[in-house]
């Protein structure tokens, strides 16, 4: 195999991606996965407490809700 | 304004961290135990030059192939799962948690994935020596990288290295070292890894032994069992050694996780371990628990009462007087936060005293009853029989099969063969029951005894975990089929081996 080292990895990637035959079934069903784990479900399901938080608010966040969950419940 | 954490969504989030993880470890173990399989036959073509060999590794490689690239996914998912539903833990365990799996991210699963390409593309185009090498170091960072989830699993069962900074609401790491290799960490890890050797074992020996009960491809079972059951002899005997070990080590820093496992409510000297009903041996908890024939092991009741001698020579706190403690703890910490936000230096002091002398009770604060520090026994009790009952089944069933395959007999022993291939799901049972009594027989503490779940929690919506727990079922079950699928294809199909 000639080229510099990028290509020559670049080209062994590719080469082997399109001689495989039951990976990219397998690849495509963990894609669609992910795809639905970390896009849907995130985006819809699971909200950000701390998002748009200083560091300070955050650590005020998390330590109201460690003491009050002891405090008040 | 502080809305309570209702039980439902404890549960929920619970199950669902469940499910990811008890789907994860279907895949896992498999991928250490092949790795090492696939390892050894590699090494043998690499010595012998045998195009036989060559096309037997190749074929464990397939199956490996497909167990990692689905357990990628699945860890994955685990690990999002701590940000989403376990926010506060994340929070309050720091860097001490992420350290351990940065590391594994970024050292381990590299260089995984780096070497696997090689190993499967690489056939044809590097030298045999680095295919060879390729091969191993995959074997090599699946087994690191499991060594830093373990590292975080068992800071979790056994908190050191850290100091808690109140000012951060964190736990701050002070002894990378300690953290890294504590007597838990080390323990977990052979125990965890070696088990997975020994289900690689039983899935080669089980595969190999269904393509003799189908007299297909004989030279290639026989030889895959010949390495399947002598590797499965090692890797049992040092399950059974390092579960000793953890036996030990349990009933030292868990002592109410050995109490369920063993379904003990009442404890004292010289115990005698249960079978199961009222078949007993005498003195062997006390033996197994203390490696002393009349060591004390202390019952639930004895741990909920205290009152009993440490092997420090201390006297146990109840589990009244440590619920106290806790609270005083949790106090201190407010004391702490409102001494800041005032400038107070005499009162942030004084609160921070306090809070250094209760820390270690400090998970205590979030516990009302005192009986909800007791895991749930019925599950823990028979996982843990479960679990030790196959590792004892598993190593006579290599034992017999390394012999008779010895003697040239076991290719005409369909009984034994038939055996061998119905014990490839008693490995994956085995497996997950031995995560059942770590993780079930630790409850109710995500952290042990500095944070139960109920205070680790996010506060979700229990309707969104609800319905994500069956997302994640219905699409972990569709992965797990295709995985079922594809690799029962190729196991039909058999290697391309000439013979």
């Amino acid at each position: 195999m000639k080229g510099n080292i990028i290509s020559r990895v670049w080209n062994f990637y590719i080469d082997g991606f399109k001689s495989m035959t039951i990976g990219k079934t397998l690849w495509l069903i963990i894609l669609i996965k992910l795809f639905v784990i970390f896009f849907i479900l995130k985006l819809f399901f699971f909200p950000n407490f701390l998002k748009g938080k200083t560091e300070e608010q955050k650590q005020e966040y998390v330590s109201e809700e460690l003491i009050n969950r002891a405090l008040t419940e | 304004m502080f809305e309570s954490i209702d039980t439902s969504l404890i549960d929920w989030s619970r199950a669902q961290f469940a499910l990811t993880a008890m789907y994860h470890w279907l895949f896992v173990p498999l991928t250490l135990g092949l790795a090492m399989v696939m390892g050894i036959m590699e090494t043998v073509y690499y010595k012998t030059g045998s195009a036989f060999w060559k096309k037997t590794s190749q074929f464990w490689q397939k199956i490996f192939g497909i167990n990692f690239a689905v357990g990628i996914a699945t860890g994955i998912v685990l690990e999002f799962e701590f940000g989403t539903n376990w926010s506060n833990y994340s929070m309050f365990v720091g860097d001490i948690f992420g350290a351990p799996l940065a590391i594994e991210g970024i050292l381990a699963f590299f260089m995984e994935s780096t070497f696997v390409a090689v190993m499967y593309f690489g056939w044809n185009q590097v030298s045999k020596q680095f295919h060879f090498a390729s091969q191993w170091l995959t074997g090599l960072g699946a087994t690191i990288s499991a060594w830093w989830i373990l590292v975080a699993n068992s800071w979790m069962q056994y908190p050191v290295g850290m100091q808690f900074n109140p000012d951060t609401v964190r736990n701050e790491m002070v002894d990378f070292l300690a953290v890294a290799f504590s007597p838990m960490a080390i323990s977990k890890f052979f125990h965890t890894v070696m088990s997975g050797w020994v289900l690689g074992a039983i899935f080669v020996v089980g595969v190999s032994s269904w393509y003799l009960l189908k007299k297909r491809h004989i030279e290639f079972a026989k030889a895959s069992i010949k390495i399947g059951a002598t590797f499965g002899i090692v890797a049992s005997l040092i399950v059974a050694f390092t579960g000793d070990i953890s036996g030990v080590q349990i009933a030292k820093l868990q002592p109410m996780k050995m109490a369920a496992a063993e379904g003990l409510k009442d404890g004292g000297n010289g115990v005698p371990f249960t079978v199961v009903g009222n078949i007993k041996i005498p003195k062997m908890l006390s033996i197994l628990a203390t490696h002393d024939i009349d060591g004390y092991v202390p019952g639930i009741n004895n741990l909920i009462d205290g009152g009993y001698k440490l092997a420090n020579g201390e006297t146990a706190l109840s589990a009244k007087e440590k619920i106290e403690r806790g609270k005083k703890a949790i106090v201190a910490l407010a004391t702490y936060r409102k001494a800041v936000k005032e400038k107070d230096v005499a009162a942030k002091a004084e609160a921070k005293k306090v809070l250094d002398e209760n820390m270690q009770y400090f998970g205590y604060g979030y516990i009302k009853d005192p009986n909800s520090l007791v895991p749930p026994v019925g599950i823990t009790f028979w996982s843990f029989r479960v679990m030790v009952g196959l590792g004892g089944f598993f190593i006579l069933l290599f034992i017999v099969v390394w012999w008779f395959h010895r003697k040239d007999k076991y290719q005409n022993m369909p009984w034994l063969q038939k055996i061998a291939l119905w014990t490839i799901p008693l490995g994956y049972i085995a497996c997950e029951a031995g995560w059942i009594v770590a993780e079930v027989g630790r409850q109710p503490w995500a952290i042990q005894d500095m944070l139960p779940v109920n205070a680790a929690i996010s506060k979700l919506q229990t309707g969104s975990v609800q319905l994500t727990f069956f997302i994640f079922l219905i699409l972990f079950t569709i992965m797990l089929i295709a995985e079922i699928c594809i690799m029962v294809k190729s196991i039909k199909k058999g290697p391309d081996v000439l013979e």
